[in-house]
């Protein structure tokens, strides 16, 4: 789902697959990107990665969000209220860079995502 | 009196700080990318700034979403890099000069820009990585710096005409100091690229050389899209253009363009690299 955004009263018309990181989503999303934001510092990376459920409850992030930070799911974290700059730092402790997210999100192999990446130059 | 020689924007990609780390410079897929920096280091050698003002976006380094400022202005005598998250390597710390950021605070608060004020600032990637392009060795030969961090994280961002006018605004404070200093004022980020969504992978081009064309003369026929086209035109990160149209604000009406290049792909993103000069 594309969510709607209004600037200056007027609703816009959305951007197929752009999610717009506006205050409804900050607000949903809070827990989770407090969590990632904290993924700046080493230990708290070693302490994900020792016990994850653990790590996650300490944050309080929603059924939503833990499922989708559980199936490594970065459109479900999108919906869940996840905003990129915050998620690239799970997605950078889970040793995917932002090809393989990005991947992941359009459902195109890797090869096929740099491949179209290339293709823009021409 | 402090004299602006000069404005220049670049891409902040993280992985050029990986890239410049692991001194990729002859690298098939990185050299297209580093043959761009040459004559910007040569337009920096023959201008000689003493200072560099620095427009970037932070990336959830400095700011969380519990306090989030529009427009933030450093007052630091230094700013630290730090730990993003994903591994860019952490580099030395930059000098700042506290005495010359209070003037632009007073300066931009007294032209109406009630901007938040840092005494203590971590500068991330979309600092770092310009000022590495531009001054490879900074830790040998300090420039002082002055970050100005604009919102790009968290949607309403302001428009590009309200970024124009704050570019304006710190022209008219750099340009209004009582030292005699040379100062070059630098946007980094974009251009066009979209990290997140379906729709990650986005490039646009032909948007990006209209803009790579537009902001030298007539930078104000950029200022009339709304943040949601410059989403739609340039990806949803490539709304980092309002940085560039910042620096752009502050040069003033006549510039000359010196250089560009432009590059795709670095990572998921078109770069691209343009000096101007004032006249």
């Amino acid at each position: 789902m594309t969510q709607t955004w209004k600037q200056e009263g007027k609703p816009e018309t959305p951007i197929p697959g752009t999610y717009m990181f506006d205050g409804t989503a900050a607000m949903k999303g809070y827990a989770l990107n407090k969590m990632c934001y904290s993924f700046n510092h080493a230990e708290n990376r070693a302490a994900f990665l020792r016990d994850e459920d653990a790590y996650c409850k300490q944050y309080g992030l929603s059924v939503e969000q833990r499922e989708a930070v559980r199936e490594r799911n970065v459109i479900r974290m999108l919906k869940a209220g996840g905003n990129i700059y915050y998620l690239a730092k799970l997605a950078g402790l889970l040793g995917l860079n932002v090809q393989d997210v990005g991947a992941q999100q359009t459902g195109m192999t890797l090869e096929a995502f740099n491949a179209r990446l290339r293709a823009a130059g021409d | 009196m402090a004299r602006i020689v000069g404005g220049l924007t670049t891409s902040h990609i993280p992985a050029i700080g990986n890239a410049i780390d692991q001194e990729l410079f002859d690298d098939p897929y990185w050299k297209p990318f580093f043959a761009g920096y040459p004559p910007v280091l040569a337009w920096l050698d023959r201008v000689k700034p003493d200072l560099a003002v620095v427009i970037y976006n932070d990336h959830g380094l400095n700011f969380f979403l519990d306090k989030l400022p529009t427009f933030s202005v450093g007052a630091a005598a230094e700013y630290r890099h730090a730990d993003e998250g994903w591994g860019i390597p952490v580099i030395p710390p930059f000098q700042g000069d506290p005495a010359f950021s209070w003037h632009l605070i007073n300066s931009l608060v007294a032209d109406e820009f009630d901007i938040a004020t840092c005494q203590e600032m971590l500068v991330d990637h979309g600092f770092t990585v310009p000022m590495l392009l531009c001054w490879p060795e900074y830790d040998k030969f300090p420039i002082k710096t002055i970050p100005i961090c604009v919102n790009t994280v968290q949607h309403p961002l302001p428009t590009p005409a309200r970024c124009f006018k704050f570019g304006q605004a710190i022209g008219r404070a750099i340009e209004s100091y009582e030292q005699d200093l040379k100062v070059v004022v630098i946007g980094t980020g974009g251009m066009s690229h979209q990290l997140d969504g379906e729709r990650a992978g986005f490039i646009n081009k032909e948007f990006d050389m209209l803009c790579m064309e537009k902001i030298v003369d007539e930078p104000e026929s950029l200022t009339h899209y709304s943040i949601h086209e410059l989403v739609r035109l340039a990806g949803a990160q490539g709304a980092e253009f309002i940085l560039w149209l910042t620096m752009r604000g502050a040069l003033g009406a006549k510039v000359k363009k010196i250089y560009s290049n432009y590059h795709i792909p670095i990572s998921n993103t078109a770069a691209g690299v343009l000096v101007l000069e004032k006249e």
